[in-house]
């Protein structure tokens, strides 16, 4: 089923300069009981957000001088549990978009599946990247996913990675199961001569 | 001769339906394992589409996330819990998959479940939309977690899209000291390497004390395998492994099985073949472990003080670190020792297997809990449960004031009611001490089985060494 198309995305961007943040962060698990994919976006950073009471509290998605599509976060951002959940909850929230040096491998993947672009930037752009907010919030950062570069405000700017074939899924909107679908004969061949 | 291969390898190749320059695998899987959180959104997708189950005998279905752990033959009493489930019935009903459901002989934590029935087989690529799916690379298979795009293209096609990860060897050698078991191995593993040291890896653990392991030994290190970042982590198997699978409900039986064993024995790294990585530790460096953190690798010997921030390797880490010290209400360079705990919590797809329960059967026989703690004991499964009182070790818990419940995954990650109080520290067998993991504002400390048992008994965290 064809999802939204991804080409270039400039857009000021949320700092979160925490490593190690889990998928229980990012949506905990007494979340998880929806049946649908929707509504997750709510519930993001549930417990950093909100306290008990439901009051907010001090943190950077109550911060009103931050927002944007992009969400800047700590090295190994997206570790723990598969829940695609996570990558909902980003996605649903508004984010299209997540830059950090290091990402866990089944939080990037549940995120290309999602319309949403991990960039994978140096340890030392990524401390550019925040000053650049700190220094003033309203700074728009440029992801040009065709030349696969992400730039600040300050022309800084450096190349990233992503694999041919999930960039053009992203770049056109298509969908791994629509791949997988029209190879159906041929996954039953060898499913047979196995 | 052709070019020597590591097992991970083997299996690899085995399974590629199509491989094209630039594109992922279409990778086969052999074995899916769903339950009621990750699946839902994926059968949605599938009756969108007007798509069946490619194959309804390669998917086996189980609820364990979100059930509760007592009554579990009354209606689930939190109406949203209780739809997921009813859900799950429903999609396995109408899409005819088999479903081991509430009260079933064979219910219980999914990688508790497969193993235990036969359905986990060496050679196999398994899938859950799960991370701990990585527990049934004790069998020498490809396991590990998916997202719930990708249980969608396992139910429609038995495929999913994979690129290659690298490969590591984690050899462990030599003999384990006294109180120390699989749990401490690879918490000191993770503590040595971090939550994201092998992030893009799949790893094989290899040495002697990998291989003097019993199987259920052997699924609490490749459980964990996540939570050092890697893919999943297997280990080739061996006579242990086809004594373990012998008999066993749907294992191949008979002459069959034997024809089994002759291939399952090819199922091992080539001599010469290459890794990307190669890690060695010595099994005598390991001691009984401890988190004291908010991430699997924030881990040390139960004796160790807590580092402080000057001692971090990585300046750009301490403010995470001293935010994790914050939320643990913990001071940085002092010692867990003699720290009083609230809950102690046995159980989880790490630690909830029968031999785990023997554990700790055997510290807490004939002693009663501290009474400042209380104690859950969460079998694995049903049949974990049956075969504990067959041992008389619900005797035992009991007499010792612990409780012991239905199966389910419960408070490892708290979905259901089993959660631990705001402020509270809990002692746990589980796999991830994460912010709130075990309930919100949790404090979680992770050790062996073995440690909690000795925490249930004094109240307070403890080197099992000092009481046995």
């Amino acid at each position: 089923m064809a999802k939204e198309k991804f080409t270039t995305l400039k857009s000021q961007a949320v700092p979160l300069p925490i490593e190690n943040i889990d998928t229980d962060q990012i949506i905990p698990a007494r979340f998880l009981k929806a049946t649908t994919r929707d509504g997750f976006g709510e519930n993001l950073f549930r417990d950093w957000r909100f306290n008990n009471d439901d009051t907010p509290k001090d943190f950077v998605l109550n911060d009103k001088k931050y927002t944007g599509k992009i969400l800047v976060a700590g090295k190994n951002f997206g570790c723990g549990s598969s829940r695609e959940h996570a990558a909902w909850a980003i996605h649903d929230y508004g984010f299209r978009v997540v830059i950090s040096s290091f990402f866990a491998d089944i939080f990037k993947n549940n995120a290309l599946n999602n319309a949403t672009l991990p960039v994978t930037v140096s340890e030392d752009f990524l401390k550019k990247t925040f000053a650049a907010i700190e220094k003033n919030p309203a700074t728009v950062i440029t992801v040009d996913l065709e030349n696969q570069k992400v730039s600040l405000e300050d022309g800084t700017s450096e190349s990233f990675d992503i694999n041919a074939y999930k960039k053009t899924c992203l770049a056109n909107g298509y969908d791994d199961i629509d791949y997988l679908l029209s190879l159906r004969e041929e996954i039953k061949q060898f499913e047979i001569a196995r | 001769m052709s070019q020597p291969k590591t097992l991970f390898d083997k299996i690899w190749d085995a399974h590629i339906v199509k491989q094209k320059e630039g594109h992922p695998d279409v990778f086969y899987i052999d074995r899916h394992f769903i339950h009621e959180v990750t699946s839902p959104q994926a059968f949605e997708g599938l009756r969108k589409r007007g798509v069946k189950v490619f194959n309804p005998a390669r998917t086996t279905a189980v609820p364990d996330h979100n059930v509760p752990t007592i009554d579990q033959h009354l209606p689930i009493k939190e109406a949203l819990s209780r739809h997921q489930v009813e859900t799950l019935r429903k999609n396995t009903e109408e899409f005819g998959v088999t479903l081991y459901d509430l009260g079933h002989p064979y219910q219980g934590i999914v990688h508790i479940v497969g193993p235990e029935l036969g359905l986990t087989l060496p050679g196999m690529t398994i899938v859950c939309g799960d991370s701990h799916t990585s527990t049934h690379g004790a069998f020498g298979t490809i396991a590990f977690g998916i997202g719930t795009s990708e249980v969608e293209q396992v139910l429609s096609t038995q495929c999913i899209l994979q690129y290659r990860p690298k490969t590591m060897k984690i050899e462990i050698n030599g003999k384990l000291g006294k109180g120390v078991v699989a749990k401490d191995i690879i918490l000191y593993v993770i503590s040595k390497i971090s939550a994201s040291g092998a992030t893009g890896y799949f790893v094989e653990y290899a040495g002697d004390a990998i291989r003097n392991l019993s199987m259920e030994a052997r699924m609490t290190i490749c459980n964990m395998s996540i939570e050092m970042g890697a893919r999943g982590g297997l280990i080739a198997p061996d006579q242990i492994t086809f004594d373990y699978i012998k008999g066993r409900k749907f294992a191949p039986q008979g002459a069959d099985y034997d024809k089994k064993v002759a291939e399952w024995k090819q199922l091992k790294t080539d001599e010469g073949a290459k890794y990307d990585e190669v890690l060695t530790f010595d099994a005598a460096d390991i001691a009984p472990m401890i988190t004291y953190g908010t991430n699997p690798g924030m881990g040390i010997k139960v004796t160790d003080r807590i580092p402080t921030a000057a001692e971090l390797k990585d300046i750009s880490e301490q403010t995470s670190f001293n935010k994790s010290l914050e939320y643990m209400g913990l001071e940085e360079g002092t010692q867990l020792l003699g720290k009083p705990v609230d809950y102690v919590f046995i159980g989880s797809c790490t630690n909830a297997r029968i031999e785990d329960l023997r554990l700790v059967a055997e510290i807490v026989k004939g002693k009663k809990k501290a009474e400042n703690v209380e104690v859950w004991v969460v079998p694995g499964s049903k049949q974990v449960e049956e075969q504990a009182r067959k041992e008389g070790l619900d005797k035992i818990f009991e007499e010792a004031g612990f409780q012991l419940r239905q199966p389910g995954c419960s408070a490892c990650l708290a979905m259901n009611e089993d959660k631990i109080p705001a402020g509270k520290y809990c002692i746990s067998t589980s796999n991830r001490n994460f912010e709130g993991r075990q309930g919100p504002k949790s404090r979680t400390f992770l050790a062996s089985p073995l440690s909690a048992a000795a925490a249930a008994i004094t109240g307070k965290v403890t080197d099992v060494r000092s009481i046995v």
